[in-house]
C-alpha cells in the first residue's frame, strides 16, 4: 500500500479528519516505493528496497498545536496518532504565530511522474550498475556508484476543505570512478523524474576520462584564480544562499540580506546584472510537486532579476505581520545562462582552473555568507584554451555573493540535483590552502 | 517570562503504542518465519530487525512553542545472503505474509546482483546468544515527563539567554527511543530498548547600527541517558572562564553566560591570522577527533566501499600494516568502543547481533587498528567483527557506522589553568562550529563558539572571525600534552550522516582539553 491512489488517500485522511475533536486538524499523508543498488571496487556491494506510508496529524485548539505521526494505518492506530497529537496541543502553550489552516486551494499540474521509473525492476537496476562497471573495469579502473529510483505521494487534508495530492518519481545516479594506483579520480552525476533519459554507461565515460585525465596533478600555489565551475559546483555553492533568501531573518537583522541600520536589501544590485534566479515547479526539466507541505501553491517566483534582490520568502505568519502575501521559499532553483558548453567556456579561457565538484561545503560565516569546502574528482589547470594538465585539490573560503559579482561567463545550463545550473566563469576566486586529498 | 506563563500540569502524553505493542514470543515466531522463507528461497545468511523507532521533538523561539511532534515509525528490514551477495527488504506491513514475502524479495535482489559480484560476501563468526535483552541504563524516561514540564523549561532557557543580551533564543529538545528486536540464522534473538537525548539552544546577538550579527551555540553534549540528564548537578559541571559540561547539563546556567559571551564576542577583536598553540576544550576536540580520526579509520572508507560519497582515507592499509605509521606523537592514544555509559554508542550488541566491546586505534602515536562489520574484518586479517554495524531505521540496511572515537587521558595530573598557564601565543577554543575536510581526510577547518586569546600564559580576551587549517596527520603530530582524567568528558553528534542511500547515526567522542602546537588560523572575516 505504499502508493496510494488520490482516492484511497483522500479516503484515509478523510478518516482521520472525522476522528478529530479539534478546532483544526490538518493530515499529510506521504507513501514511496524505492530501491537502489550500490556497488564499489567494480562489484555490486549492498543493494535493496523499500517501502513505506506514513501519515502525520497536526491537532490545534485555538493557537495550541501538537504533532504527531505513524505508519500504521489500523483505526486503533490511527485514532491513536489522533489523539496523541491533540493530547500534544491541549497541554501546549498558545502560540502566537499559529495560522489557521488554509481552505480549498488552486494547484497547477505538474509533469513529476513516470511509470517508467516507477516500474525499476531489480534486474534492471542491476544492468545499469553492470553498464557503468563494465567501461571502468576495461579501463583498467575502479568504479564506486550509486544509483536509487523512488516513486511516492504527497496528500494533504484539513478540516477547512483543503485537499491536495500529487505523485512523483525521481531516478538519480552518480559515480566514482578512480586509478588502481588511487593517483586520479572522476565523477559525474544524472538526476531525471524520467529513467528513460538516464544512460549510466554514457555518463560514467566523464568519470573515467576525468579520472585518467586527473593523475599525475600538479601542485599550484594557493591564491585568487579565475576558476570554471562546472554546474553542480556551482550548485553546492549556491544552496545555503537560497535557503537564506528569508524575508523574516533580514527583517530581524540576523542575515546576509539585512541592511546596516535596519531593513532588508530587496531592490539592491547585490549580484552581477547578469545573474538571473527563479523558481519554478512546472519547468519540463525541473518539475517539483505544485504545493508546500501546508498546502500553499508553489508558482514561478523570481529571486534575482538582472543581479538585483527581486524577492524574499514570507512564512504566512511574516506575511501577515507585515502585510504582505505570503510567499513560499524556493522549490528548485533555476539560472538562465547562455549557450556555451563547459568546453567552450574552456576554449575561451586563457589562464584559469576547471572545477568539476564542490565538496563537504560548510557556512563559516552567515553575515557574509563565507563558505569553506574543497575542490574533488577532477581539477585542472586551463591555458590557452586547453586543459594543460590536472592540479592538486584546493579548500576555498568564499562567498557566493562575492563570486556572483566576480562573474565573468554563464554558460549552458544542465539539469543537476534538481535545479538548472549554468557553468559559471569567474575571477578572482579565493583557494586558501591545498589537500592531498585525490 | 514566557515560560511563567505556562501552566504547569502533571498529565502524560498518550502513550506511544508501543508501550502495548507486541511482546518478544511473537516476535520470534515472526521472525523466524522471515528466516525460513529467506532460508527456502535460497539464502545462506538472514537477518531480521523488527523496529520501532520513536522521537519527540520540541521546538520553541523565545517566549513561544514552535511545534510539539510525536514520531513513531514501524516495520521490518531483512538482510540475505544469496548466492554470495547481499539483499535487503523493508516493509511496514508487519504481518507473517509481509515478512515472508519481503524476504522472499530480498533473496530476488540478491540473486539478481549475483550476477555481476566478484567479491562474495565473507562474515566473519558470531556467537549464537539466543533469547538475550539489552537496554540503556536511563534514570528518567525522558518520554515520561510531562510536555508541559519540558515547553517551560526550554522558554525558561529562552528567558534566560535573553535577559542577558541576546535579542533571539531557540531552544530544542530531541528525545530518540529505538525498540530494537534483532534476529538471525546465526541463532540470535536479541531485545535492545535504546535512549538518547540532546538539549541544545542558540542565543543571537545583534547590533543594527554596524549591521553585526552571531549566533552562540549551546555546550550541551547529545547523550545517551535520560531526562536526568538535565539535572544540572554541580558534580557534572567544569568550572573555568565559561563552564563547561559533563555528565549533567544546567542548560539555564550555559543559556546566562553564552548570551554574555555573545555579547562581548561581538564586539572582540578580528583575530590576526598566524601560527598558534591552540588550547581545545573536549566540546570542541569532539568534532575534530571526529573527522581527523573516526571517519579515516572506518575500514569501508579504506577499503573504498564509500568512494562515491564520503570518500576514501588518508590511513591506508601499506601504512597500518608497517605497524610504525605515526598518526600523532607518543601523547596520542585513541580508542573505539560502544560500552561507555551515557555515550551515543553505548548498546549492548550491534544491528548485526555482535556483542560491543572497546578497542585501540592509535596507541602511543601508532596506527593499530581500525573499525569493522562481520563482513570486512577478513580483509585485515581478523576474525572477530569490531560491532559497528547500525542502520538508522528498520528500513535502512545495516552497514559500518562508526563506534565512540576518544582521546585517552593524560596519565599525569594536569589541568586546564595549567595548561593555559604553559602557552605563550595561543587560542583557548571552546565548543564545536564550521566544520569541513576533504574526501580522504587530509586537509580540514574547523571554527568553533568562544575563542580566547591567551597571551603568555593568561587569557588576553575574546577573539573572533577564527578558524585553523592543517593536516590531520601533522595535527594530531603536533599534540604536545593533553590533560588528565578529572577533565574527561563526552561530546558528540546526534546526525551523523554517511553512506547511500545517506543515513545519520549518533556517535560520541571523550577527551580531556588537549594542546596543539603551532597550527595555522586564519582570519574570516569578509564584506559584502
Amino acid at each position: 500500500m505504499a502508493i496510494l491512489s488520490k482516492d484511497e488517500a483522500r479516503d484515509i485522511m478523510q478518516k482521520v479528519v472525522n476522528m478529530s475533536g479539534a478546532d483544526f486538524c490538518e493530515v499529510n499523508l506521504s507513501g514511496s516505493r524505492g530501491g537502489n543498488i550500490r556497488y564499489a571496487r567494480n562489484t555490486v556491494t549492498t543493494s535493496g528496497e523499500e517501502q513505506n506510508t506514513s501519515l502525520s496529524v497536526q491537532s490545534s485548539f485555538g493557537s495550541k498545536t501538537g504533532t504527531s505521526s505513524v505508519n500504521e494505518f489500523d483505526d486503533e492506530s490511527l485514532r491513536a496518532a489522533v489523539e496523541r497529537s491533540e493530547e500534544l496541543a491541549r497541554l501546549a502553550p498558545d502560540n502566537p504565530e499559529f495560522m489557521e489552516p488554509m481552505g480549498p486551494q488552486e494547484y497547477g499540474e505538474s509533469q513529476t511522474f513516470y511509470e517508467s521509473t516507477a516500474n525499476i525492476q531489480p534486474d534492471q537496476r542491476a544492468q545499469m550498475a553492470y553498464d557503468s562497471i563494465t567501461p571502468s573495469s576495461a579501463n583498467d579502473l575502479v568504479s564506486a556508484g550509486f544509483l536509487e529510483d523512488e516513486a511516492g505521494f504527497e496528500a494533504l487534508m484539513n478540516n477547512k476543505d483543503l485537499f491536495a495530492y500529487n505523485q512523483s518519481t525521481e531516478v538519480e545516479f552518480s559515480v566514482t570512478i578512480r586509478t588502481k594506483d588511487g593517483t586520479g579520480s572522476g565523477w559525474v552525476s544524472r538526476d531525471y523524474n524520467d529513467v528513460n533519459n538516464l544512460d549510466t554507461g554514457s555518463a560514467s565515460q566523464i568519470a573515467i576520462d576525468k579520472s585518467i585525465g586527473s593523475r599525475d596533478a600538479v601542485a599550484l600555489e594557493p591564491g585568487r584564480y579565475t576558476v570554471i565551475l562546472e554546474p553542480h559546483a556551482v550548485s553546492g555553492l549556491l544552496r545555503y544562499m537560497l535557503g537564506a533568501m528569508n524575508a523574516r531573518t533580514a527583517d530581524e537583522g540576523r542575515s546576509f540580506m539585512s541592511k546596516v541600520g535596519g531593513g532588508t536589501r530587496v531592490g539592491e544590485q547585490m549580484f552581477d546584472e547578469r545573474v538571473n534566479l527563479y523558481s519554478d515547479p512546472f519547468d519540463e526539466n525541473v518539475p517539483v510537486t505544485p504545493f508546500t507541505g501546508s498546502g500553499m501553491p508553489l508558482e514561478k517566483t523570481t529571486w534575482i532579476e538582472n543581479g538585483v534582490v527581486k524577492n524574499l520568502a514570507y512564512s504566512r505568519y511574516w506575511a501577515k505581520e507585515n502585510g504582505v502575501e505570503p510567499l513560499p521559499g524556493p522549490s528548485n532553483a533555476i539560472i538562465p545562462g547562455g549557450d556555451k558548453t563547459t568546453q567552450q567556456l574552456i576554449a575561451d579561457t586563457e589562464r584559469g582552473i576547471l572545477v568539476t565538484r564542490t565538496w563537504y561545503i560548510r557556512m563559516v560565516d552567515p553575515q557574509s555568507q563565507l563558505l569553506t569546502g574543497l575542490t574533488r574528482d577532477g581539477t585542472f589547470y586551463i591555458e590557452n584554451g586547453r586543459i594543460k594538465n590536472a592540479v592538486r585539490n584546493f579548500r576555498f573560503n568564499e562567498s557566493p555573493v562575492i563570486m556572483l559579482n566576480n562573474l565573468e561567463e554563464l554558460g549552458r545550463p544542465m539539469r543537476t540535483d534538481g535545479n538548472m545550473i549554468p557553468p559559471m566563469k569567474i575571477r578572482d576566486f579565493t583557494f586558501s590552502s591545498l589537500s592531498d586529498a585525490v | 517570562m514566557g515560560g511563567m506563563m505556562i501552566p504547569l500540569t502533571g498529565n502524560r502524553v498518550h502513550a506511544f503504542s508501543s508501550l502495548s505493542g507486541m511482546d518478544n514470543t511473537d516476535k520470534k515466531v515472526l521472525a523466524d518465519a522471515a528466516l525460513n522463507a529467506a532460508r527456502s528461497a535460497g539464502a545462506s545468511y538472514a537477518d531480521v530487525r523488527i523496529g520501532r523507532y520513536l522521537n519527540q521533538f520540541v521546538l520553541t523561539r523565545e517566549d513561544r512553542v514552535q511545534n510539539t511532534v510525536n514520531t513513531e515509525s514501524y516495520g521490518v528490514g531483512i538482510r540475505v545472503i544469496a548466492d554470495g551477495t547481499w539483499g535487503f527488504s523493508a516493509t511496514n506491513n508487519v504481518t507473517t505474509d509481509g515478512l515472508v514475502a519481503a524476504a522472499r524479495q530480498a533473496v530476488t535482489i540478491a540473486k539478481a546482483n549475483a550476477k555481476i559480484n566478484t567479491e562474495p560476501v565473507v562474515l566473519a563468526p558470531v556467537e549464537g546468544y539466543g533469547e538475550v535483552s539489552w537496554k540503556t541504563p536511563i534514570e528518567k524516561n525522558a518520554f515520561e515527563v510531562p510536555i508541559g514540564e519540558k515547553v517551560e523549561f526550554l522558554l525558561d532557557v529562552n528567558n534566560a539567554a535573553m535577559q542577558n543580551g541576546a535579542q533571539f533564543a531557540n531552544s530544542r529538545l530531541f528525545l530518540v527511543n529505538e525498540q530494537k528486536y534483532f534476529a538471525s540464522t546465526e541463532g540470535s534473538y536479541i531485545d535492545q530498548d535504546v535512549h538518547r537525548i540532546w538539549p541544545s539552544f542558540s542565543a543571537t546577538v545583534v547590533d543594527r547600527e554596524t549591521g553585526k550579527f552571531d549566533s552562540i551555540q549551546s555546550l550541551s553534549a547529545p547523550v545517551g541517558m535520560g531526562y536526568e540528564y538535565l539535572d544540572g548537578d554541580a558534580g557534572g559541571k567544569y568550572n573555568g572562564i565559561v563552564t563547561r559540561y559533563g555528565s549533567s547539563y544546567d542548560m539555564i546556567e550555559d543559556a546566562t553566560q553564552l548570551a554574555q559571551a555573545g555579547r562581548e564576542k561581538l564586539a572582540a577583536k578580528s583575530v590576526d591570522p598566524g601560527q598558534y598553540d591552540l588550547v581545545l576544550d573536549p566540546s570542541h576536540l569532539w568534532l575534530t577527533i571526529h573527522e581527523s580520526v573516526g571517519h579515516p579509520l572506518e575500514l569501508d572508507r579504506v577499503l573504498g566501499y564509500e568512494a562515491n560519497y564520503a570518500g576514501t582515507s588518508f590511513a591506508t592499509l601499506d601504512k597500518w600494516e608497517s605497524g610504525d605509521f605515526q598518526y600523532g606523537s607518543d601523547q596520542v592514544n585513541l580508542f573505539a568502543d560502544k560500552v561507555q555509559p551515557g555515550s551515543l554508542g553505548y548498546v549492548g550488541y550491534d544491528d548485526e547481533g555482535v556483542k560491543t566491546k572497546q578497542w585501540d586505534l592509535v596507541k602511543d602515536g601508532i596506527l593499530v587498528n581500525y573499525q569493522a562489520t562481520r563482513d570486512q574484518v577478513h580483509m585485515i586479517d581478523q576474525n572477530e567483527s569490531h560491532g559497528c554495524c547500525y542502520a538508522d531505521s528498520w528500513n535502512s540496511v545495516q552497514f559500518q557506522r562508526m563506534p565512540n572515537v576518544s582521546l585517552e587521558p593524560g596519565p599525569d595530573p594536569y589541568s586546564v589553568d595549567e595548561m593555559i598557564k604553559d602557552v605563550e601565543n595561543g587560542i583557548y577554543i571552546v565548543g564545536d562550529g564550521s566544520f569541513s575536510i576533504d574526501q580522504q581526510r587530509y586537509n580540514f577547518q574547523f571554527g568553533g563558539q568562544l575563542f580566547y586569546e591567551i597571551k603568555n600564559g593568561e587569557i588576553a580576551g575574546m577573539l573572533r572571525d577564527v578558524a585553523y587549517q592543517a593536516n590531520s596527520q601533522e595535527f594530531w603530530n603536533s599534540c604536545s600534552k593533553v590533560c588528565d582524567e578529572s577533565d574527561y568528558r563526552l561530546s558528540g553528534s546526534f546526525f551523523d550522516g554517511k553512506g547511500q542511500p545517506s543515513q545519520s547515526s549518533a556517535v560520541s567522542h571523550g577527551s580531556s582539553t588537549t594542546r596543539f602546537d603551532g597550527i595555522n588560523v586564519i582570519n574570516t572575516a569578509r564584506n559584502i
